[in-house]
C-alpha cells in the first residue's frame, strides 16, 4: 500500500511538471501584457512600461522565466500579482474561505438532494415520483448555472425585493444578524450551484443504485426477512455508492478554485472570480499559481479517490 | 474666433457683463476644454470662481454606511502604482491632492491653502515656477502632520525611474522644493502653460513620507502601507481585499468642519456593469455605481420608476474614426502602414471628403448610444450645441457622390467607384463591442450609396488595445484603412490630447509602435501650432492655436469625429454626489451626503 502511494506520488511529479509547462507556455504566448492599460494612457511615459517589464522580469526568454517560476514554486513562492502587487498566496488566502463556504455549502446541498431522491427514485423506477424526479433532474442540468442564477435574481432581488443579489465577505454585523445577513446574501449562490450539482447526481445516484438493486443477493436479503428500510439502506446503497464516492471526490479540487461564472454573476469574491479578474488583465502569476494548484488537487483526488475505492471494495487491490 | 475677439470677450466677463459660465461655455463650444478656458479667466487676471459646493449636513459623521460599486474593484491602494481609474479611485478615499478639478474645470483647493496664480504671487510670470501654499493644520490618520516634507517627498518618490511609478511622466521633468513648513515650490525646465499637473488630480495625490520614505525607488512593492493607507482624506482605512473589497470609516479629525458625512464606505468590486446599474437605479442596494458602459435604453428602462438615476457627464472623450494616411498593404522594412508609404486612396482629399460625409452622427446617437453619445462635429471636446461654424457635420450621400465623381472616381459594374485601375474598396476595423458593430453597419451602408465597399473587420478588444510588438491586429499598427475606437482625454488640458496629430508622433516600428499618432498624419502647419501652444503663457493665445489646431484637423478628414462620450455614473436618487469629468469620482467625496 505504502509502496503504491509512493510511486503514485512519485509519477505525479512529471504530469505536474508537464503541466506546468503548457500552461506557463500557453500564457506567455497569448497576446496582451499586464500593462496594457499604462499603453493606452497617454499620462504615463513608455519607459515606465518598460521599468516595470524589466523589474517583473517580463523581458526574459520564456525558458529563463519557466525555471524561475519552477525553483521559485519549489521553494513555497508563489510570487507576486502584477496588478495589485500583493503576494498571490495572501491573494488566494483571502478568498478562499468563501470559495470554500460556499462551494462546499452547495456541494453538500448537492448531495441532500441527490441521495433520497435518486435512491428513491431507483427503488420505484418509472414511478410518478421518478418520471418527476427525471423530469426535473433533466431541467435542472441542461440549465446553466448563469442562466438560472440571472433568473434567480430577477425573481428574487428584483420582482420580489427578497434577497440582496451582490455578496458581500465582510458584512459588519455579529451575532444572529451576522447568520441572517450571510444566510439571506449566500443562498441564491448556494442554490444555483447546489441544485446544478444535485440534478447530475441525482441520475448518477439513480443509475448506480438501479444496477444494484436487480442483483440477487438484494433479493436474497428481502426473501431472508429482512425489512425494505434495511436492505435499501444497508445492502443495496453501501455498494452503489462507490462509484458516487469516487465522482465527489472529483469534485473536490472544484470546490478549492470556485465557480468562475456564478462568482461573477452574484459578486462572491471566491477564487474563481479571482481567476477571471486575473485572466482579464494578463496577471500570469495569479493565474499559474490558481491553475497549478487546480491541476495539483485535481492529481492529488485521484490518488484518494482510487485508495478509497480499495478501501470501499476489498475486491480491487492496489499494487 | 480670433485673438482680439477673445481679448474682448474677457474684458466683458472682467466688467461683469458676461459671466464667468457664460465665458467658459463659449469657450467650450469653441473646441476648448472647460477648465483651459477657466485657466485663461485665470491668467488674465478675473478672479477664480470660488466653487461654491453645496452641503446640507450641518455636523460631522451620522450617515450611516455609504456603499459604493465598481465593477472593477481597486487592485491598489497606492496612487503612485494606480494603473486605472479603479485604482486611482480606490486610493482616493484616502489620499488627497492639494488641488481637485470641479467640473467645470476649475481648481477647487483640498490639501492647498489657496490656489496660486499671478496674482497672489503664487504662478510665475515667465511660467517657469508655481509656489503652492499648503493648508495648516491638516493631520495624516496616525496623528502626524501633514507638511511641506511630505509633498516634495512624493515628487522624490515619483520621479525616481527605479519606483517605476505610474505617475513618472508628471514628476519626472520637473523639480518640488521646499520653502517653508507649509510652502512648496515646483519648477519647470521651460515655460509651461499647464502648470497645474504635478501634485493636483488624480496624479497629484499625497503620500505621508514617514511611511513611504524607505520604500522608494527598486523596494516601493515592499511597503506596508500599499495595502493599508495612512491618508489624509475624509475616510479612514479598515480593510482592503484587492478586486473585491475597500472598507473605510469616518475620519473624525478631517481637516474641513462637519465633513464627512457618512460613518462608513464600503468600496465593492467586480461583476459587470449593467448589473452594477440595477444594483443602484433599480433595487437601490447601493448608492453609486461607477463607469456605467450600458446601454441608454437599458438605463433608460432601469430609470422608470427606479430608486436612482444615471447621471450623465461630457468630458472630452471621443469615439471617431481614423483615416489612414499610409498604406496598410504593403510592407516595407518590415512593417506596414509605414511612414515611407501613402495610402493609394485615402491621399486623394475628395476621398477623405466624401468619407466625411457618409457618417451618419445622428442616426448613431440616436439608434445606439442615446445620452451616451453624443453627435459632434469636433475632435476637441465640444458639444453639439456649440459646435464651431468651420466645424459642421453633415450627412449627404449626393454631395458625397459628386465630389467623388468630380475628382474622377468612376462606378463600374459592380457599383463599386474606381480610379486608375484602383477600387475604392476599405477595410474597416474596430474592437468587438456592440454598439461599435452597429456603427460599423451604419457607416459601411452609406459608403456602399456612395460606391465605396467596406469590409468591416472587429478584433477581440485585449488584442486590439494591447500594445503587444508581435500582434499585427493593434489599434496602434492600424493595418487596415480605416479604424475607430475612442481616444480618451485623461487631462483637461488639451496639449498632451492634441499631440496626437503631430508628426514626431508618428507610430512605427522604430518605436514599437508607442507613438501616439495613429493616422500617420504630417502637417507642417499643425506642427507649428502644437509648438507655440506648448511655451504659450498667453492663455488667449494658446487658447486660438488648440482651436486652430482642431479646425486642421477637421478640414483635413484627418479623423472623423463620430460621438463624444460622456462620463455615466448610477447614482441613488437622494445620494448628493457631483461628478467631474477632469477628476477621479471621488473628487469631492468628503461632501457626498445623503438627504433624508
Amino acid at each position: 500500500m505504502s509502496k503504491y502511494l509512493v510511486r503514485r506520488l512519485l509519477i505525479s511529479i512529471p504530469a505536474l511538471l508537464g503541466i506546468s509547462l503548457v500552461l506557463f507556455t500557453v500564457l506567455a504566448l497569448a497576446p496582451g501584457d499586464p500593462f496594457e492599460e499604462l499603453a493606452t494612457n497617454p499620462n504615463v511615459p513608455a519607459e515606465v512600461r518598460a521599468n516595470l517589464r524589466t523589474q517583473f522580469g517580463l523581458d526574459d526568454p520564456i525558458a529563463v522565466r519557466y525555471v524561475r517560476w519552477v525553483a521559485a514554486m519549489a521553494k513555497g513562492d508563489w510570487g507576486f500579482s502584477f496588478t495589485s502587487r500583493v503576494d498571490v498566496s495572501t491573494l488566494i488566502m483571502q478568498r478562499l474561505p468563501t470559495t470554500l463556504f460556499v462551494l462546499g455549502t452547495a456541494q453538500l446541498l448537492g448531495l441532500l438532494v441527490a441521495l433520497p431522491v435518486g435512491i428513491y427514485s431507483a427503488v420505484r423506477p418509472y414511478s410518478i415520483f421518478d418520471q418527476i424526479a427525471t423530469t426535473f433532474a433533466f431541467i435542472g442540468f441542461s440549465l446553466p448555472t448563469f442562466f438560472t442564477g440571472l433568473l434567480f435574481i430577477l425573481l428574487f432581488s428584483i420582482y420580489l425585493d427578497w434577497l440582496p443579489f451582490i455578496y458581500r465577505a465582510d458584512i459588519s454585523a455579529t451575532g444572529w444578524r451576522w447568520m441572517w445577513e450571510m444566510a439571506r446574501q449566500a443562498i441564491m449562490p448556494i442554490a444555483v450551484l447546489g441544485l446544478f450539482q444535485g440534478a447530475s447526481m441525482t441520475r448518477f445516484v439513480r443509475s448506480a443504485v438501479l444496477e444494484v438493486v436487480q442483483l440477487d443477493y438484494v433479493n436474497t436479503a428481502r426473501s431472508k426477512g429482512l425489512s425494505e428500510r434495511v436492505t435499501i439502506l444497508k445492502h443495496v446503497v453501501r455498494n452503489a455508492l462507490i462509484p458516487v464516492v469516487t465522482l465527489v471526490a472529483l469534485q473536490i479540487p472544484g470546490i478549492f478554485t470556485g465557480a468562475v461564472i456564478t462568482e461573477q454573476i452574484f459578486r462572491v469574491p471566491g477564487i474563481g472570480s479571482l481567476l477571471i479578474s486575473a485572466i482579464l488583465s494578463n496577471d500570469t502569476p495569479v493565474i499559474m499559481s490558481i491553475t497549478f494548484v487546480f491541476s495539483a488537487l485535481v492529481v492529488f483526488f485521484n490518488l484518494i479517490a482510487d485508495v478509497v475505492y480499495g478501501w470501499l471494495d476489498p475486491r480491487i487491490s492496489l499494487r | 474666433m480670433d485673438e482680439q475677439e477673445l481679448r474682448d470677450v474677457i474684458a466683458e466677463v472682467k466688467a461683469g457683463r458676461l459671466s464667468r459660465r457664460g465665458f467658459v461655455q463659449m469657450m467650450v463650444g469653441l473646441g476648448l476644454t472647460a477648465p483651459l478656458a477657466a485657466q485663461m479667466l485665470a491668467s488674465a487676471g478675473v478672479a477664480q470662481a470660488q466653487t461654491k459646493l453645496a452641503y446640507k449636513p450641518t455636523k460631522r459623521g451620522g450617515g450611516g454606511a455609504l456603499k459604493v460599486l465598481w465593477w472593477q474593484g481597486s487592485t491598489l491602494l497606492n496612487p503612485h502604482f494606480a494603473v486605472g481609474t479603479k485604482d486611482q479611485d480606490g486610493s482616493r478615499i484616502f489620499y488627497e491632492p492639494l488641488a481637485s478639478w470641479d467640473p467645470d474645470g476649475n481648481l477647487v483647493p483640498v490639501l492647498a491653502a489657496e490656489i496660486p496664480s499671478v496674482q497672489n504671487g503664487g504662478l510665475a510670470k515667465d511660467g517657469k515656477s508655481v509656489t503652492w501654499k499648503l493648508k495648516k493644520g491638516v493631520q495624516w490618520h496616525d496623528g502626524k502632520p501633514f507638511t511641506a516634507d511630505d509633498v516634495v517627498f512624493n515628487w522624490e518618490f515619483a520621479a525616481d525611474p527605479a519606483t517605476a511609478s505610474v505617475t513618472s511622466g508628471t514628476y519626472k521633468d520637473v523639480k518640488a522644493q521646499k520653502i517653508d513648513s507649509h510652502t512648496i515650490k515646483v519648477s519647470f525646465a521651460k515655460p509651461t502653460p499647464f502648470w497645474a499637473d504635478p501634485f493636483v488630480g488624480v496624479r497629484g495625490m499625497i503620500i505621508p513620507k514617514h511611511l513611504f520614505e524607505a520604500f522608494k525607488g527598486g523596494k516601493s512593492r515592499e511597503a506596508p502601507a500599499n495595502l493599508k493607507p495612512v491618508g489624509t482624506g475624509p475616510y479612514k482605512f479598515v480593510d482592503f481585499k484587492p478586486g473585491d473589497m475597500v472598507k473605510a470609516e469616518i475620519n473624525p479629525n478631517y481637516h474641513v468642519a462637519n465633513r464627512p458625512f457618512f460613518d462608513t464606505l464600503e468600496m465593492k468590486g467586480g461583476g459587470d456593469a449593467i448589473s452594477a446599474a440595477r444594483a443602484v437605479i433599480q433595487t437601490g442596494e447601493f448608492d453609486y455605481a461607477w463607469n456605467m458602459q450600458v446601454e441608454d435604453e437599458i438605463l433608460k428602462r432601469l430609470e422608470q420608476g427606479g430608486k436612482g438615476r444615471a447621471d450623465i457627464l461630457l468630458g472630452g472623450n471621443i469615439e471617431h474614426i481614423q483615416l489612414n494616411n499610409t498604406d496598410p498593404w504593403t510592407e516595407v522594412d518590415g512593417e506596414r502602414s509605414s511612414i515611407k508609404t501613402k495610402h493609394p486612396l485615402l491621399t486623394d482629399p475628395a476621398v477623405r471628403q466624401a468619407l466625411n460625409l457618409l457618417v451618419d452622427r445622428a442616426s448613431v446617437q440616436e439608434n445606439i448610444y442615446g445620452r451616451t453619445g453624443i453627435a459632434t462635429a469636433n475632435f476637441l471636446n465640444a458639444p453639439p450645441r456649440f459646435v464651431s461654424k468651420n466645424t459642421k457635420w453633415e450627412l449627404n450621400i449626393d454631395k458625397a457622390n459628386q465630389i467623388l465623381e468630380a475628382a474622377g472616381w468612376k462606378k463600374g459594374a459592380d457599383g463599386i467607384r474606381a480610379k486608375d485601375g484602383k477600387k475604392l474598396k476599405l477595410v474597416y476595423q474596430t474592437s468587438i463591442n456592440s454598439p461599435r458593430q452597429k456603427n460599423q453597419a451604419i457607416v459601411k451602408q452609406a459608403a456602399a450609396k456612395a460606391g465605396i465597399d467596406m469590409e468591416l473587420k472587429s478584433v477581440t478588444a485585449s488584442v486590439y488595445f494591447s500594445s503587444d510588438v508581435a500582434n499585427p491586429d493593434t489599434y496602434t499598427k492600424f493595418y487596415t484603412d480605416i479604424q475607430m475606437y475612442t481616444t480618451t482625454m485623461t487631462q483637461p488640458d488639451p496639449e498632451l490630447f492634441m499631440n496626437q496629430f503631430t508628426s514626431w508622433e508618428v507610430a512605427s516600428k522604430d518605436n514599437k509602435w508607442q507613438g501616439r499618432n495613429i493616422t500617420r498624419w504630417k502637417n507642417e502647419e499643425y506642427d507649428k501650432l502644437f509648438r507655440a501652444a506648448e511655451s504659450e503663457m498667453d492663455p488667449v493665445k494658446r487658447a486660438a492655436l488648440f482651436i486652430k489646431m482642431n479646425d486642421l484637423v477637421i478640414q483635413h478628414v484627418v479623423v472623423i469625429p463620430v460621438v463624444a462620450r460622456p462620463r455615466v455614473s448610477a447614482v441613488f436618487n437622494k445620494l448628493h454626489a457631483p461628478p467631474s469629468p477632469w477628476d477621479s469620482d471621488f473628487w469631492n467625496l468628503s461632501h457626498w451626503y445623503r438627504e433624508a
